[in-house]
């Protein structure tokens, strides 16, 4: 709002000054256009969706969880699916409520599942087909904060129970630890997981028992680690996964890397990780 | 230079008061807040949280997440394993009803199956052999992912379709020419 008297002072000389007051007050007018113009010069044809969101309220919390329709012109929208939330939130309703930051998908943070498939929002076209409503749940199968905010305490914690970060009791004397390129090619399509929980929160191995089993996020973090040249706690790290539940639920079942918004892929990272426990050692 | 000055300042009575205009309401609403905060201590900020946490409900899953052939024919395999093992030892433990039911043998068995209208033998047929050649076919493809073949999206759907593929030809011919 600053902007226009900003303008003003860095006016160079008295001749050009009307040219120029002509352009500043053009672009203080078009600041507010929106709010006075009657019509957008160029009206689209409007395009109206159907949005039904999951709702949950902690303050009313004997009420049961609802689906709410909210209708969106999608010509007055931006493409994706956030675009889609952020409106409904700052002209509709406020009170909906769900995480986002980066709209650029690299946070993670809006993760929720989009006509059934556990994405994120700012990498999720809005379909076009207007007849056809679109439905947003919250990640499957977790517990709910309010409307579509997940409590990821327990994939945190199990993200913190395989130890992310390089161990090694023999550092280099001096300088840095060295790697191949060989090598470091091993930690591609691992190391870019941006832990969204989308994977974890797709596999019904992780909805029947992630009091226990580590899901498909975590075990391809643990392998990240096992598989880095660096790290010589290895043995360790496999020790850890030696007992029925914390890796073995995975049953190869592949919703994760079917899912993964950033296109990795867990089930494979954890085949490896099976095939190498069980052949080496 | 002065009166650049001069024409500034008037620029900006004549401006200023127009941009405040145009913007002072908005600003007004957006910096006007609704909801109150209220000073917790960290044993009530706990007790509050525990009990919200109580009455989280959980968000819905299998209902409500797209049928996909990853998890649908890994579902299959579940249900067609237990049905395969379960009919197995139903019918071997039926013989130990044999002393009670002294029709329970294989003679009495082949009597009736001989007897039996084509059409239910062949719907029995298709319901024995769906599961096992299913469960066969998806159990070599489970050994494949195990020795580290075809574990990408690619191999996955690609595996999946063949299998449902051979399942079905071999069901019909199971059921049908045998």
């Amino acid at each position: 709002m600053i902007r226009p008297a900003t303008v003003l002072r860095s006016l160079p000389t008295p001749a050009s000054t009307s040219r120029s007051f002509a352009a500043v007050a053009g672009r203080s007018f078009h600041a507010s256009a929106s709010t006075q113009l009657a019509t957008p010069a160029e009206a689209k044809p409007s395009q109206i969706k159907e949005f039904k969101i999951y709702r949950w309220n902690p303050d009313t919390p004997s009420e049961k969880p609802t689906l709410q329709s909210y209708k969106v012109d999608l010509s007055q929208c931006g493409p994706m699916m956030l675009d889609a939330l952020i409106k409904i939130k700052n002209e509709l309703d406020p009170t909906l409520t769900f995480r986002r930051s980066c709209r650029e998908g690299i946070c993670g943070s809006c993760a929720m599942n989009i006509d059934g498939v556990n994405t994120l929002a700012c990498l999720c076209r809005i379909p076009k087909d207007t007849a056809k409503e679109s439905k947003i749940y919250p990640l499957p199968h977790m517990y709910i904060v309010k409307d579509l905010v997940p409590d990821l305490t327990l994939f945190y914690k199990q993200y913190k129970s395989i130890e992310p970060f390089l161990k090694n009791d023999n550092p280099p004397a001096q300088g840095e630890f060295l790697q191949s390129p060989e090598d470091r090619k091993k930690l591609d399509g691992m190391y870019e997981c941006i832990l969204c929980a989308c994977c974890s929160t797709s596999c019904p191995s992780y909805w029947w028992n992630q009091d226990q089993y580590l899901g498909p996020a975590v075990l391809m973090q643990a392998y990240r680690w096992m598989a880095d040249s660096r790290d010589s706690y290895g043995a360790q790290r496999k020790e850890k996964m030696q007992n029925t539940m914390s890796l073995y639920r995975c049953h190869t079942i592949f919703n994760c890397s079917r899912t993964c918004p950033k296109g990795l892929n867990p089930a494979m990272a954890i085949a490896k990780m099976k095939l190498e426990m069980a052949t080496e050692s | 230079m002065a009166t650049s000055i001069m024409r500034q300042s008037a620029l900006r009575r004549l401006t200023k008061p127009s941009i405040l205009r145009a913007s002072g309401p908005g600003l007004m609403l957006a910096q006007r807040r609704f909801v109150s905060t209220e000073n917790l201590t960290p044993a009530e900020n706990m007790a509050l949280l525990n009990t919200q946490r109580e009455k989280r409900p959980t968000s819905p899953h299998l209902a409500i997440y797209q049928p996909q052939l990853t998890w649908v024919a890994s579902g299959l395999n579940r249900v067609t394993g237990v049905a395969l093992s379960g009919a197995l030892y139903l019918s071997a433990m039926a013989y130990l009803l044999h002393p009670v039911f002294p029709a329970i043998d294989s003679a009495h068995l082949v009597q009736i199956a001989h007897d039996l209208p084509v059409w239910a033998k062949t719907s029995f047929k298709v319901l024995l052999a769906f599961p096992f050649t299913y469960h066969t076919y998806n159990g070599l493809r489970h050994l494949g992912w195990d020795m580290g073949k075809g574990l990408t999206i690619k191999g996955v759907y690609a595996t999946g379709y063949t299998v449902v593929a051979a399942t079905a030809i071999s069901t019909i011919y199971l059921a049908f020419f045998v």
